[in-house]
């Protein structure tokens, strides 16, 4: 996997090139040693400082990054670095697991997501999410759907419901191939049809965030196309935060890459620049495929 | 010369068949020890018991004499249910066979023909007391020691002292069989009466009754309780010391000897709580007790084995913890639920040490009409009859096992199948 560990991360390198962003590591007011622009004008997601603990091992060191509104992110890095980890954070997934414990500061739309006033439910309904392995729940298509906005109470009558999950259905561009087998069981759907319906299931709350998880791993190159295509239209309407493993996958889709390792945010910056002109010399070994 | 890789592996290759072969032949030989003694079961049992499902019936030429039941003819029914209709029998016995004269002997004469024809004469009249003055043909049942003698288990060449029935009654039974007044017909009785200390007039529907009604206090009790507490352990609870411990004495309970459980159902239920004795309720609370851990314990490997990609997708989805367990996890786990709380069921079904520290082992004769009236159950009753000096119980406690069997059959048969219809796959 890893050919090399540095024990310490390299301070910033001396590679320094005039076309990319002001200085790597500008004075920001929070303590961050992560290479180029963490920050945007207008975030709608903030994380500063973020540290990620699984019983006493740590996860995820001081994680400052912010999230534009319809943007996709790219969270890149070699296996273990930290990004599902860091992912599950935006939504609370991460509570699910009792050993793990989050420090630092998240916010959505300027309210703390960790705050004791904030609740869980309304949060993962704004922050959906998109697993690797297609989930969907053992019920027909159109209940699998409908679920979210039936527990949130966003229809008030069968019209409304038929209409969310068309919508949602057709937006995840699975309209056309199930529109006739609604009521059968969405598990007898395809690999990619399986995925697309789990991110229609998501955006049928109609969140603001959505995060993906690798949502490509376990399909073909043909529903993988189909899948980025979706997020480029997904964009126009929600902000998209997804972990790949695919540098390709991350250079097609994304405005902006997060490079991780070992649970340190190396670098950030405009996916055409990272993936053309990385500053930091993991950053570059990694890309370069030198290791990962 | 020198031995290549492949000279080495064939030369291990016949050690390493020959191995697997034994291997599977050490397995398939378990297996055939297990059917033998399954098949060795079944055959003593069915062997022993088949002959209980008939019963010999006697023709008798009853004359409803009106001196003896109704002398004013007032056809009261109160005079009609006190009338000696033994007499009646005796009366037909001694015109079948006029030549016994000894009182001795009439009274064994009298003693071939079940005391239960009495009750069936009694309620012949009184649904129709008509038939007073007339002369009607009837079978009634035969006593079990006759019963025995048609159907072969006492032995003639046997010396007359060490017979159950002597040689003149033998020559009676003789009599009757060859006028074609003995028939074997289907034993009704057996599973329409409660218990009886004549073998003839016992059947197990009073502990089938009973039975029904201790596993119907025992499942409504275990099957909520069981789950909710699975679901709290499973789903809910932190996990910490308190949890650990709870769990560790639940596994406990589950090995713990079922009499344990009925002697604090004793001490608990009937001494302390004061509940009624021998009664389905505190059995079903006895079979309660010893059956949770059993559900619990398969309720939770049933939650264990939902995938946690369904549960992230319903938390994910912004369902609350509540949410996911009661819309995604609950019903993919029902059916191990189920299963378990079925084969737990069996289990109760088939338990009688903690039944008879309760006080379920009387002799009731009554089938019970709710789970506070005394009662037996099928077990139990088996365990009653095995312990009766009578020939004619030996063949009634396998026949009364053979249904036992029947029950847990299907109820295993149905855990089956519930697992088999409602199992899902992602």
């Amino acid at each position: 996997m890893l050919n090399q560990k540095p024990a310490v991360r390299l301070e910033n390198p001396a590679k320094t090139n005039d076309v990319s962003p002001p200085s790597p590591v500008q004075n920001r007011e929070f303590d961050s040693k992560t290479v180029g622009c963490v920050t945007v004008d207008k975030p709608i997601m903030t994380t500063r400082n973020v540290d990620v603990y699984y019983g006493g091992k740590q996860a995820i060191i001081n994680v400052s990054i912010d999230i534009a509104y319809n943007e996709v992110l790219s969270m890149i890095g070699p296996s273990g670095c930290g990004k599902s980890t860091f992912l599950r954070c935006l939504n609370r997934m991460n509570d699910t697991i009792e050993s793990a414990h989050v420090t630092g500061k998240i916010e959505l739309e300027g309210h703390d997501i960790y705050d004791k006033k904030t609740d869980v439910v309304t949060l993962r309904a704004r922050v959906g999410m998109v697993f690797q392995k297609p989930n969907p729940f053992p019920k027909s298509v159109y209940e699998n759907v409908a679920y979210g906005p039936r527990i949130h109470g966003l229809a008030r009558n069968h019209t409304e419901l038929d209409e969310i999950v068309q919508t949602s259905l057709l937006r995840a561009g699975l309209w056309d191939e199930v529109k006739d087998r609604l009521s059968q069981p969405g598990t007898g759907l395809s690999g990619g049809q399986q995925q697309r319906l789990c991110i229609a299931r998501c955006i049928a709350v109609n969140p603001d965030v959505i995060l993906m998880d690798e949502p490509c791993s376990a399909l073909d190159p043909i529903a993988t196309a189909r899948i980025e295509e979706l997020m480029d239209e997904l964009r126009q309407n929600y902000s998209i935060v997804i972990v790949t493993h695919s540098m390709q996958q991350a250079a097609r889709v994304s405005q902006r890459t997060a490079y991780f390792h070992l649970g340190d945010l190396i670098e950030v910056g405009e996916t055409s620049n990272i993936f053309t002109n990385p500053q930091d010399k993991l950053t570059e070994d990694y890309l370069t495929g030198r290791f990962g | 010369m020198t031995m290549t890789t492949a000279d080495k592996i064939q030369a291990n290759l016949k050690k390493r068949y020959a191995a697997e072969r034994r291997f599977r032949s050490y397995g398939l030989a378990s297996v055939a020890i297990g059917l033998a003694a399954l098949l060795l079961l079944f055959i003593s049992i069915i062997g022993k018991g088949y002959t209980a499902f008939q019963q010999t019936y006697v023709k008798l030429e009853v004359q409803f004499d009106e001196a003896i039941i109704d002398p004013q003819g007032t056809r009261d029914p109160q005079i009609l249910a006190r009338a000696d209709y033994g007499k009646l029998i005796k009366k037909t016995m001694r015109k079948r066979f006029p030549d016994v004269t000894n009182r001795r002997d009439r009274r064994n004469l009298y003693k071939l023909v079940s005391p239960g024809a009495v009750f069936s004469i009694q309620d012949m009249v009184r649904n129709d007391p008509g038939l007073i003055g007339t002369t009607q043909t009837i079978w009634v049942p035969a006593d079990d020691d006759v019963d025995m003698l048609i159907k072969g288990y006492i032995n003639r060449d046997e010396p007359e002292s060490d017979r159950r029935l002597k040689d003149k009654e033998i020559a009676w039974i003789d009599a009757l069989a060859a006028s074609d007044s003995l028939e074997k017909r289907f034993n009704k009785t057996f599973f329409t009466a409660g218990d009886s200390r004549e073998p003839e007039l016992a059947g197990i529907w009073g502990a089938v009754v009973g039975s029904f009604y201790t596993l119907l206090v025992t499942l409504v009790l275990s099957f909520p309780i069981g789950v909710s507490a699975a679901v709290y352990l499973q789903e809910f609870a932190p996990r910490n010391r308190w949890t650990d411990l709870i769990e560790v004495n639940i596994n406990n309970l589950a090995a713990v000897p079922s009499i344990v459980f009925g002697l604090l159902g004793l001490s608990v239920f009937l001494n302390f709580m004061a509940l009624p004795r021998s009664a389905p309720l505190v059995g079903g609370l006895v079979l309660s007790l010893m059956t949770l851990p059993t559900v619990i314990i398969a309720s939770r490997a049933s939650l264990q084995s939902v995938p946690p990609s369904i549960r992230e997708g319903a938390l994910g989805m912004g369902a609350s913890q509540m949410q996911m367990v009661a819309h995604h996890v609950l019903p993919l786990a029902m059916p191990g639920m189920l299963t378990g709380t079925i084969i737990g069921m069996a289990r109760a079904l088939g338990e009688s040490a903690p039944l008879l520290m309760i006080g379920m082992v009387a002799f009731i004769v009554n089938v019970p009409e709710g789970p506070l009236d005394p009662s037996t159950v099928l077990p139990v009753q088996i365990y009653l009859w095995a312990d009766t000096p009578e020939r004619a119980f030996v063949e009634r406690t396998s026949a009364a096992t053979l249904v036992l069997l029947a029950f847990l059959v299907v109820m295993n048969g149905a855990a089956v199948w519930l697992r088999k219809r409602f199992e899902q796959r992602w």
